[in-house]
């Protein structure tokens, strides 16, 4: 291809030319780093949590006063709860997954350690805990009866009895060995507790930044937890949340009408709002980057035609001569290659700073390369997308009215 | 002169409506998106309470000793809470003008008609000195009194909001309102106020809502009314029940002092200093003094109050508005160039390079005031994106102020100039005699 003629001819448009390229290059930069920030927010936001979301509701329920009966409120709360029908089994405890509240302890191996092995959250759990969420117990046992205690609110500091633990935290605490009957010191009340069991997977309450060290470091503790608010946990027969939240609702207060029911909802609709920023966040960047494709072409179809409308002559001189309609869409799309490739270098050099600069300044992962190379091709490919059109219509102008016209 | 070369560009941007259009939308939708993350970055960034931020501090003390970074808490070793021991101590000393401290609670509020449920509120337990000092503005009624934190009176300050709620916006100052089934007596009802960033509490959501009670410190700690924000343990071994977690060296309480003048501020180092050398020395800290103030915009850039997702879309929409201005000027640039028969002409009917570079740079001018107009109402619909596609204490911060409409307007109008300079340039460099023989 006659690619001199084309830089001869661009040397007498350089700030055309550099405008375009330039256009490009910022496209490239902020579309690879978009891009590689949504995947990043769809991946964060889908992490699973080990419980079965899709048939699990949660109720704050928040007892008036300090009434002294409240252990027997709650035996009470959670017998008619699992008689609903539709329930499959329902527990309370301190904090449920994707809440954003709760309690976390460090773990260590030996008491006088000084750092602690793992951080953790810590849920309270009775025996109906692994199957009012679902859980998947991988290894040793489940509660029973006999290691359940009353925990009576956030100050009582009685140890518990036993642990299960994730199998993530299992793994982190010791590795290549079986955690399983093994012995672990909680902070801050250090007593011996030995491990019963593993299960599968259990995220921690929280969906921030400064939780995903620890993401999947979980325990489960054997208490009943006899405070004036509690989370009462219930999964239900596929098919049955919705009309099941009402009915336990309902019940609760039938029960006592003395508490508030605020935000009771389902594990589905808690994700949602947890995750709502992110996706949010994913959404906005997702248009900005549709936006700057749209602009950036619109810009290459705007300035090429520009530059056909001024080479009319020039065009329907060389058709004259003889040059073929394919040879002028030909001319234009190199043009537009050669400036393309100017442009993806450079783009592909700001989309690695760009990502640089983020990697320091705000903790982000570093861009894999082939998001900058994929990036090159598609500007590349957009440009000559772009240019089509005008270089089409050049093309088309028919030469004698092309060298009359002036 | 001015007033015809507007009325020069209005006709050249008439003459050819598409390139007219297009640079229109491309400054417009670049405004829009950069706008629209700005309002909200300025919103976060904002100063919550500028005539006093200077002198408001925000009291840090070091009692859990050298840890490792590892161990978690902040790069300076200070978490961001204090005990409620030094809290104690600190309020009893009164070393500053004013002092408060605080911490974040609720309570299941039962109204006075049987037929409305129960609800939750929340509530913050502060002392008196906490509504001279955020300069909190009363609808009705004032703040309780030093006396009262004294005494741990059973009385409320509550939000207009919750007000309305309970006794129909009417003036509630004396009537009773019944929290965890005990009554507290009003004594004044807040008008709006709600700072953001929520500056005085950033644990929880730092854009949050201001809480809907107020109650005395010293009551909420004898009613035994739970922290409902952070509690940090860390290591810390505390004797059971209620009273061993208040003499832990668990961290959840807040306390802010007022320092009026530069003097106050460095007694009050000094005082700080003082009482945790004192702490050492009867045993209770092991390690030398390590304590902290820092006055609101400090704290607030401390505690990260900008998140790093909002940097990154003014980042993002900038790099776009300047995509969009490159795009401008090189349909610009196309424009001047299509129109260099007419510029020669003018030229050769005497008007000066001066003259063409005027009256072109007021054509960019005008196409910056269109796009800038454009833009201002894609930054409303943006904004409106934004509250459908956030939650909602991020959508507090999607206000427009008036400032944000001058900053559209002038943003637009200097980018399109910026954008115009160059293609400006070349029309004036126009030879008439060249161009008009060529013609």
């Amino acid at each position: 291809m006659e690619i001199r003629p084309i830089l001869s001819a661009m040397r007498r448009n350089k700030v055309g030319a550099a405008l375009i390229g330039l256009q490009m290059a910022i496209t490239l930069a902020i579309l690879c780093n978009g891009l590689f920030i949504i995947e990043q927010r769809v991946a964060y936001s889908k992490r699973p949590t080990g419980v079965d979301e899709l048939n699990v509701f949660v109720i704050p329920n928040q007892w008036i006063g300090n009434p002294p009966d409240l252990a027997a409120r709650l035996q009470t709360d959670l017998a008619a709860l699992r008689r609903l029908p539709g329930v499959v089994d329902a527990f309370a405890t301190n904090s449920v997954v994707l809440s954003n509240g709760g309690s976390s302890e460090g773990i260590k191996l030996k008491p006088e350690q000084k750092e602690s092995s793992a951080s953790t959250a810590v849920y309270f759990a009775d025996e109906h805990a692994l199957n009012s969420l679902g859980l998947n117990l991988v290894a040793g046992r489940n509660f029973n009866s006999a290691d359940i205690t009353d925990k009576n609110g956030y100050n009582d500091q009685a140890p518990p009895a036993a642990v299960i633990v994730t199998r993530a935290l299992a793994d982190k605490l010791f590795p290549g060995k079986g955690a399983l009957g093994q012995s672990i010191y909680i902070e801050p009340e250090h007593h011996n507790i030995q491990i019963i069991g593993i299960v599968d997977r259990l995220q921690v309450p929280w969906v921030e930044s400064w939780s995903t060290k620890f993401n999947d470091n979980s325990i489960l503790e054997p208490f009943r937890f006899v405070d004036s608010y509690v989370y009462y946990v219930v999964r239900v027969q596929p098919g049955q949340l919705a009309g099941a939240l009402k009915a336990a609702e309902k019940k609760l207060f039938e029960v006592n009408r003395s508490r508030v029911l605020e935000d009771s909802k389902s594990l589905t609709e808690s994700r949602a709002e947890a995750y709502r920023d992110d996706r949010g966040l994913a959404v906005i960047l997702g248009v900005v980057c549709a936006a700057l494709v749209a602009v950036t072409a619109f810009g290459v179809v705007g300035l090429t035609s520009y530059w056909v409308a001024q080479r009319r002559r020039q065009i329907g001189i060389r058709r004259a001569l003889g040059a073929t309609r394919y040879a002028i869409v030909r001319y234009f799309q190199t043009e537009n290659l050669l400036i393309a490739t100017g442009g993806a270098t450079l783009g592909v050099a700001l989309a690695l700073s760009l990502n640089l600069w983020m990697v320091t300044t705000f903790e982000m992962q570093r861009l894999h390369a082939s998001y900058a190379v994929v990036g090159a091709f598609f500007v590349m490919l957009l440009g000559q997308a772009a240019v089509l059109w005008p270089a089409v219509r050049a093309a088309f102008a028919p030469p004698a009215l092309a060298t009359r016209a002036s | 002169m001015f007033s015809y070369y507007v009325s020069l560009a209005i006709l050249s941007l008439r003459r050819n409506v598409v390139l007219t259009v297009l640079m229109i939308a491309a400054i417009g939708v670049g405004i829009g998106a950069s706008m629209t993350m700005l309002t909200v970055f300025r919103a976060m960034a904002a100063d919550p309470i500028p005539n006093k931020s200077r002198q408001l501090f925000a009291v840090q003390i070091d009692n859990w000793g050298p840890r490792s970074s590892s161990s978690g808490g902040s790069a300076d070793n200070l978490a961001e809470q204090i005990s409620y021991t030094d809290a104690i101590a600190l309020m009893n000393a009164h070393a500053a003008r004013r002092q408060t401290a605080m911490y974040a609670t609720g309570a299941a509020l039962t109204p006075s008609n049987p037929d409305l449920r129960p609800f939750k509120v929340h509530a913050r337990a502060a002392y008196a000195d906490f509504f001279p000092m955020f300069s909190v503005p009363f609808q009705f009624g004032g703040p309780w009194t030093a006396a009262d934190d004294e005494e741990r009176a059973g009385v409320v300050v509550i939000s207009r909001a919750l007000n309305d709620r309970v006794f129909a916006g009417a003036n509630s100052v004396g009537k009773t309102l019944n929290l965890e089934g005990r009554d507290f007596r009003v004594v004044g009802v807040m008008a709006r106020w709600d700072p953001v960033p929520k500056f005085y509490d950033l644990n929880n959501d730092k854009y949050g809502k201001a809480e809907e009670v107020l109650i005395p410190f010293t009551r909420a700690i004898e009613s035994q009314m739970p922290s409902w924000g952070n509690n940090n343990c860390h290591d810390a071994i505390g004797a059971p029940g209620w009273e061993g977690h208040l003499h832990s060296e668990c961290v959840w309480t807040q306390f802010w002092a007022e320092l009026p003048a530069a003097t106050d501020v460095e007694q009050y180092r000094a005082f700080l200093n003082n009482y945790a050398a004192e702490q050492q020395r009867t045993g209770r800290f092991h390690w030398p003094p390590h304590t902290r103030i820092r006055d609101v915009r400090e704290w607030l850039q401390y505690q990260h109050v900008v998140a790093n997702e909002v940097r990154i879309l003014v980042l993002v929409s900038f790099s776009f508005l300047l995509v969009c201005l490159l795009n401008a000027m090189g349909l610009m640039l196309a424009k001047v160039t299509g129109r260099a028969g007419d510029i020669a002409v003018r030229r050769a009917l005497g008007a000066n390079q001066a003259a063409i570079f005027g009256q072109c740079l007021i054509e960019a001018g005008v196409v910056g005031l269109a796009g800038g107009l454009l833009g201002l109402a894609l930054t409303a619909l943006g904004l409106l994106g934004l509250r459908s596609l956030l939650s909602e204490s991020v959508t507090r911060l999607t206000h427009f102020s008036l400032a944000d409409v001058a900053i559209a307007i002038t943003l637009a109008v200097i980018a399109a100039t910026l954008a115009g300079l160059y293609p400006t340039w070349r029309a004036a460099q126009v030879q008439p005699a060249w161009q008009l023989k060529n013609q």
